[in-house]
């Protein structure tokens, strides 16, 4: 795993992705740094890489792009050739892209979305290149304020609002805590039916644990 | 030996990068690139892109010039501003400028700001970063106007204002406070100016000049030193000293003497070759 270089630009984030029965609800702060700088207050670190395949983006701002966009290309020719892609086969292309490449790369993805095969699934995708199926995720630095608020909060058999409940809550403590993370809340829900995206504003993001 | 050996036939190269960093970490005083400790900066207005530099180049402490361009052309609809080393913002712009006019030329359509971004950031993260380019893309196209930061790792961000190099705090202090949607062109312009000029005066690596570059779908027009804040003043006296300020205490004239000089070569014997 590379070492951020002088002068990177940083996803320092806090990402989410949850599954439900009808499909996957991400979510991603909007945070982007140098140093202690703030490039983008208002990032979008949920990019789509098909219709209906999402992934949050962590870790090394070029790198991530980078992936992004090779992954996104494969899966436009991948629908030339042979029609719809999965979700598995998505997240294997990053799997192999951030292994093989480890050395070189800064990268933590989630990918999520819906298929006609599995339904909504969620796929983890570490710095080291390791693939865990999971039926939510967490990751960036301040996923590491929220481990024990995510396992006690999630139950299995959510429904969509409640996902977006729990990921919009899950994302607002990690933001009060961690430094590299903050501004705006990005969600999206993909479904069968398609997208939709939600933009909570900083002076909407939860605080009601404050009291 | 070397020639049997394939050539590289342009494009960077960096077989020197490990001897040189070895030689730095043994104490070697490197040579400095001259970079342009900036403000660049650039925001979306209703009708287009106004993009803005200021005009200093430093190497190390000094300012190498004083009034150089840092407004680059990249397409008839595209420009782009540059910070970091000059020589890789002006090489990178130049290079991906031709590109774009072989794509403008082969597919018969004006070239996508998109295109000219997604052509930078590729090209910069090849070099993980070793080519110091720093770059606020601005331009319109069919789909409108586009505004673009590339960092010299190459992620790109869009956004409707930004602003890159040194002086980038105290530009985007300007645009935090006084940006807002749907500015006419003469406050857009107004807004770019005040931005350049909080760099030039509160950060020591840019100085000078404001240069501006106004996009919209019609036409671009090119405002060389479009505010000049720094000229230099007059002198209210002149320190000239007046002919015979300073006394002769002596004066001595000498000829010039002639040296000349004869020279006799000198002849010797036949040599008896028989």
């Amino acid at each position: 795993m590379a070492a951020l270089k002088p002068g990177e630009v940083n996803l320092g984030t806090s990402i989410m992705a949850v599954q439900f029965d009808k499909g996957v609800v991400i979510g991603a702060d909007s945070r982007t740094t140098t140093g202690s700088y703030i490039v983008n207050r208002v990032t979008d670190k949920l990019a789509e890489v098909h219709d209906t395949i999402f992934c949050c983006r962590s870790g090394s701002a070029a790198d991530t792009q980078a992936i992004v966009d090779i992954v996104h290309y494969y899966l436009q020719m991948y629908t030339v050739q042979n029609g719809k892609p999965t979700v598995p086969l998505a997240a294997s292309l990053f799997q192999e892209l951030c292994y093989q490449n480890k050395d070189q790369l800064r990268a933590g993805i989630i990918v999520g979305g819906w298929d006609k095969e599995n339904g909504g699934s969620v796929w983890n995708i570490p710095m080291g290149g390791s693939v865990h199926r999971q039926p939510f995720a967490i990751g960036g630095s301040g996923s590491t304020y929220i481990y024990g608020y995510c396992d006690a909060t999630y139950r299995d058999g959510m429904n969509q609002e409640e996902c977006v409940e729990f990921v919009t809550n899950s994302l607002a403590l990690a933001m009060a805590r961690d430094g590299s993370s903050g501004g705006v809340i990005r969600l999206t829900i993909i479904t069968e039916h398609g997208v939709e995206k939600i933009f909570i504003p900083g002076n909407k993001v939860p605080v009601h644990w404050e009291g | 030996m070397t020639s049997r050996l394939p050539q590289t036939k342009g494009g960077f190269n960096f077989d020197n990068y490990v001897r040189n960093a070895a030689l730095e970490g043994r104490g070697l005083a490197v040579p400095k690139a001259t970079k342009t400790g900036t403000t660049i900066v650039g925001l979306i207005y209703k009708d287009g892109i106004v993009l803005g530099a200021d005009t200093r180049a430093t190497s190390g402490p000094i300012v190498a010039d004083k009034n150089c361009e840092k407004i680059h052309y990249l397409a008839p609809n595209m420009y782009c501003c540059g910070a970091g080393t000059a020589a890789d913002t002006e090489m990178t712009t130049s290079l991906i400028s031709s590109q774009l006019e072989l794509h403008r030329l082969s597919t018969g359509r004006q070239a996508r700001v998109d295109t000219a971004m997604t052509l930078l950031k590729q090209m910069l993260f090849k070099h993980q970063g070793h080519i110091g380019a720093a770059l606020v893309l601005g331009g319109v196209d069919i789909k409108g106007p586009h505004l673009y930061t590339i960092a010299p790792h190459g992620s790109t961000d869009k956004l409707p204002y930004v602003t890159m190099g040194s002086g980038s705090l105290a530009a985007m202090s300007v645009f935090e406070s006084r940006y807002k949607p749907g500015l006419s062109r003469e406050e857009g312009i107004e807004l770019v100016k005040d931005a350049i000029e909080a760099g030039i005066f509160n950060d020591l690596g840019s100085g000078s000049n404001v240069d501006v570059t106004v996009i919209t779908s019609e036409r671009v027009e090119t405002l060389r030193n479009y505010a000049r804040p720094n000229e230099r003043g007059i002198k209210e006296a002149s320190y000239k000293y007046p002919p015979g300020t300073t006394k002769v205490l002596k004066t001595s004239i000498r000829d010039l003497m002639d040296i000349s000089e004869t020279v006799k070569v000198a002849t010797t014997e036949a040599m008896d070759i028989s």
